[in-house]
């Protein structure tokens, strides 16, 4: 045992010592002669007896320095050395070939590093929070984009925390924060923030650990508590400028008020990245409860499962408490009758993109494979003029094993080199991935290449490196010697036939699988133009968005006046037609309200229905480009009468009439109520009050682009507690013009205006679209990467056989045929390749097609003019590959040729 | 005619060498590769030159050391001595060796069947 170890260590020594071994050798070698010559010479032989007779003696002097060497050092690590250098000489020699085969093979590579770098992240890696494993989302079984109905009141948490036996402990966050609802002052300017409120037991919930300081306590979730706050980690560091005594500090946020930081968030956490894709939370808030609990249903629940519970146990425990569950404790009438459908968080987090995650997979896959074909390809075109040299290699002895041997280290360091590229590709991918955090996609901001990504890289160039140099390897090596030697120099006619029919299969399966990934990508692109074209029932363009600060102090009327006011002077800026005020935006934050019914109806068939809720001013839906039936709000639509409900009774107005509430319908919903379609006029009951509908609007897609419209309703700003508002201007004139103008109007009426943008409305459309345009855009790359590498391998091919032909053409050209005869000769054959491939490939498309439908939008698996465009665009790419050879091959002139050889 | 010569067995040269080494003191590898041809007289098939894979297999081993020094004709050679593992080893070896060979022994002694 000990002496095996000393073994491969000295031998590991001597083969890095080689120059020192062999010196020594020869020495001993050099010595040992001269003494057998000398004794020869005692024993009386002449000086060349005496020499010649230790030479014998000695054996084969080459052969024992050869044993001596393998018996030294490490043999096999000698040959592939040896294989090596040989190996990259062959390859300097061909810097052509080498170039496009690290090229092909990097892009290949890379874009399977990349990819499978955010499958890891976003399908096979747990989720960046203590045993994530445990951790559930206690929402609805399914979730439509309709955050009222996913998310629950005060009182029915802390029910559930205490009757249910599952968790550890449930927590949750308000789920109706909206971007920039925070003003940080004391820095010039006020600087909008995003905060979110969350239980107090949120971070212990999810197994956060704050990087410096404190978690929230209980305590500071009561009412009159200190005001307190724990900021993200990369607010701290870019607001704060990673300040180490940032603990303990006030933050002013304008109104008299201030926070204290009481810790900073890990790096690790990134609250948007797994609970709201696309956007950023800067800091959080301990949840007061006695407020929140008047807001009904507004938090999002996260549950710890217990060690011994599991997902069925918590599952049918939710079944059986939620019903159960109040609403508001002191209102036990209101009837909410919950319902929940524990999901393990990962899944919601990105179960919904695990389709589109194994589609980009497969086809960067596909990409691969079509990489290999192309190389083999490569290969087996260098292959054929290497013959000779491999058969003459095999003349001298190797065998064929070792010549196999040499290929697999060229295919392998190819390979090898390409994936190094492939890896520098990966990583400017990944960084790039990072930094775009206007992709609602989850966890991007983890996307890197970690170990896993570098073990599966070593992986997938070695599978590639045999899958590419082994069938040309076997080839080579099995040719016939003799006839190797024999032929000439191959430009006979009938020569390499058999070399050929294997290309033009490679060929054949690389049009196939470019045609498969082109299929996929055309419908995945018509299927995005289609989402693009889908008739929002509102005009994203010339339409943009301001988050505007006012300070109302809760009077209704009070409130419509500091409105009126800003809407004329943001009215009165040149360019602007339409100015008007919403609480929330479509595709943004919406909430959501018991449906309206009919006076006097039964509606207990409706219970749990609800619609979203849109609290505006006049000039909102003109402003969004919304077509209204009936009439806009207007400023006399004032304050409402009180009435016994138990929000927050009304003010009565100073000595003003109490104007009659009013309500705007989509056309859904107004359909649902009024078949005939004259809601207009007519009084529903909604809100709890009768409200005559003034108007009526089309179906404006609110919670997605892709999904049917939601039943909606729309209240004055002056009737209904609005809960914030963003400013929608419609103008010519683009965003970035107008952005200072509207700033600094609405700093003039309030500076305490916040310095927010102004976005335009199709960025709303752009950020609900964004996973799909992101799929799309990769796809579409790839399809084009394919298309490309297919070209280059129907090239590469006819190229190739126009070369060898050179002699066959020269005859035909001296027997008369024509140029354009030649041409058409070898258009002819690329066009039988392209079609049998495109033929094989179109029947594979069907069947990739009818799995990836659940992608698609209204475009069926089979849509003729996608598969028709994508054939056309195969056979024209075909025809332009093989027409470059086909042009050399009619300027043969058939005397050189006939010359040459 | 004489006999041929015999092939060496796999691993013999080294046991060879190791037992050369422990009764002769320091050699070099020419000294030993005569003294082995001396041994067998001339029943044995040895190209010298395959003495230096086998004594650098020993070296690798630590069965064996070595060291230039200068023959007593002031020739410098690389001479070799057993090492005290080395020692250990040619006993294992010689033992197994030597078992080997007597059931060898007993299995040529076997009569051919029905040849009484």
């Amino acid at each position: 045992m000990i002496s095996s170890i000393r073994a491969a260590l000295a031998r590991t020594r001597a083969f890095l010592n080689k120059p020192i071994g062999d010196a020594d050798l020869e020495q001993e070698l050099s010595s040992h002669l001269d003494f057998a010559i000398e004794e020869n010479i005692q024993r009386g032989l002449s000086p060349e007896e005496a020499r010649r007779h230790a030479f014998i003696r000695f054996g084969g002097v080459q052969q024992s320095r050869e044993q001596q060497r393998a018996a030294r050092g490490l043999p096999a690590l000698d040959i592939l050395m040896q294989d090596l250098r040989y190996t990259l000489r062959t390859l300097r020699r061909d810097r052509g070939f080498t170039f496009i085969a690290i090229l092909i093979l990097a892009l290949g590579i890379g874009a399977n590093i990349a990819v499978f770098s955010v499958v890891n992240t976003l399908m096979l890696r747990p989720l960046p929070l203590r045993d994530p494993a445990r951790l559930l989302w206690i929402g609805p079984k399914v979730f439509d984009g309709n955050w009222s109905a996913a998310t629950y009141s005060i009182d029915a948490w802390q029910e559930l925390r205490e009757r249910n036996r599952s968790y550890q402990d449930v927590g949750g966050y308000f789920a109706f924060s909206s971007p920039d609802n925070i003003k940080l002052m004391g820095h010039g300017d006020p600087r909008p923030a995003t905060g979110i409120m969350v239980t107090d037991n949120f971070f212990q919930v999810l197994g956060v650990t704050p990087s410096m300081g404190r978690l929230f306590r209980a305590s500071e979730s009561l009412p009159g508590a200190p005001n307190v706050t724990v900021l993200s980690n990369a607010f701290w560091r870019r607001q704060f400028h990673a300040d180490p005594n940032i603990i303990g500090a006030p933050i002013d946020i304008g109104g008299g008020q201030t926070m204290t930081v009481i810790g900073v968030l890990p790096p690790s956490f990134d609250f948007g990245a797994v609970f709201a894709p696309g956007t950023r939370a800067d800091l959080f808030t301990p949840m007061n409860y006695d407020q929140v609990r008047q807001w009904g249903n507004t938090i999002t629940l996260i549950g710890r499962l217990t060690p011994r519970a599991t997902l069925g146990q918590a599952r049918g425990e939710a079944a059986l408490l939620f019903p159960k569950l109040d609403f508001r404790k002191d209102h036990p009438e209101y009837k909410e009758n919950y319902s929940a459908y524990p999901t393990p968080l990962k899944e919601y987090v990105s179960g919904k993109l695990h389709r589109s995650l194994i589609v980009l997979w497969s086809a960067v896959g596909l990409i691969l494979l079509i990489v290999c074909v192309n190389l083999s390809n490569l290969l087996l075109a260098r292959a054929a003029a290497r013959t000779k040299e491999f058969a003459l290699r095999g003349a001298l002895g190797a065998s064929r094993g070792r010549i196999i041997r040499q290929l697999l280290t060229e295919s392998l360091l190819l390979s090898g080199v390409g994936s190094l590229f492939g890896l520098v590709l990966a990583f400017a991918i990944t960084f790039w991935l990072r930094h775009q955090s206007s992709i609602a996609l989850p966890l991007l901001n983890d996307v890197r290449v970690d170990g896993t990504a570098l073990l599966w890289t070593v992986l997938v160039a070695v599978a590639t490196a045999v899958l590419f140099g082994l069938a040309p390897g076997f080839r080579m090596s099995s040719n016939d010697l003799q006839e190797s030697l024999k032929d000439t120099g191959g430009h006979g006619a009938s020569d390499g036939r058999r070399h050929e029919r294997l290309r033009a299969v490679l060929v054949i399966s690389e049009v196939a699988l470019a045609c498969v990934l082109l299929v996929g990508a055309g419908l995945l692109l018509r299927s995005f133009l289609r989402v693009l074209n889908v008739d929002l029932g509102f005009q994203p363009a010339y339409a943009a968005s301001i988050k505007v600060d006012y300070n109302d102090g809760g009077d209704i009327n009070k409130r419509g006046a500091i409105l009126q006011n800003i809407l004329t002077r943001i009215s009165a800026i040149p360019g602007v037609e339409h100015a008007g005020t919403s609480d929330n935006l479509p595709l943004e934050r919406n909430r959501c309200w018991g449906i309206p019914h009919l006076k006097g109806v039964d509606q207990s068939h409706i219970q749990g229905q609800c619609a979203l809720v849109y609290i505006v001013t006049p000039g909102y839906l003109p402003a969004l480009g919304v077509p209204i039936t009936g009439r806009d709000f207007n400023w006399g639509d004032g304050p409402l009468a009180p009435q016994p409900d138990p929000k927050k009774p009304l003010p009565p107005p100073d000595g003003k009439h109490y104007s009659e509430p009013v309500i705007i319908l989509n056309e859904s919903t107004a359909r649902h109520l009024f078949p005939n379609g004259d809601a207009v006029g007519h009084v529903i009951e909604a809100a709890s009050s009768d409200m005559r509908i003034i108007g009526t609007i089309p179906d404006v897609h609110l919670t997605s682009v892709e999904g049917p419209p939601d039943s909606q309703v729309y209240y004055p700003a002056t009737q209904q507690e609005p809960e914030g508002a963003e400013l929608v201007i419609r103008s010519k004139v683009p965003p970035e013009q107008l952005a200072s103008t509207v700033l600094h109007t609405l700093r003039e009426i309030n500076p305490g205006q916040a310095a927010v943008p102004l976005r335009p409305i199709q960025s709303l459309v752009d950020h609900a679209v964004s996973p799909r345009r992101f799929f799309v855009l990769l796809v579409g790359t790839f399809a084009a990467l394919g298309l490309l590498l297919a070209a280059l391998g129907i090239y590469g091919v006819i190229s190739y056989s126009v070369t060898r032909q050179t002699l066959e053409i020269g005859i035909r050209m001296a027997l008369g045929a024509t140029a354009a005869r030649v041409q058409f000769g070898v258009i002819f054959r690329t066009m039988r390749l392209a079609l049998i491939g495109i033929v094989v490939g179109a029947v594979m498309s069907l069947i990739v097609a009818s799995l990836i439908s659940a992608m698609l939008f209204n475009t069926a698996p089979t849509d003729p003019a996608t598969f028709a465009v994508m054939v056309a665009l195969l056979t024209v790419v075909a025809i332009l590959a093989g027409y470059i050879p086909a042009r050399r091959a009619s300027r043969v002139n058939p005397m050189v040729a006939l010359r040459g050889n | 005619m004489p006999d041929p010569k015999l092939d060496l067995l796999q691993g013999t040269l080294d046991l060879m060498v190791l037992q050369t080494l422990a009764a002769m003191g320091e050699l070099h590898g020419y000294g030993i590769a005569r003294r082995i041809e001396q041994i067998s007289g001339d029943t044995i098939l040895l190209n010298q030159g395959t003495i230096y894979a086998s004594l650098v297999r020993l070296q690798n081993r630590g069965w064996i050391s070595a060291e230039w020094g200068v023959s007593d004709n002031n020739r410098k050679a690389k001479y070799y001595a057993i090492t005290r593992s080395g020692r250990k080893q040619l006993a294992r070896d010689a033992a197994d060796w030597q078992r080997l060979s007597d059931v060898m022994g007993r299995v040529f002694a076997q009569s051919p069947e029905g040849a009484e």
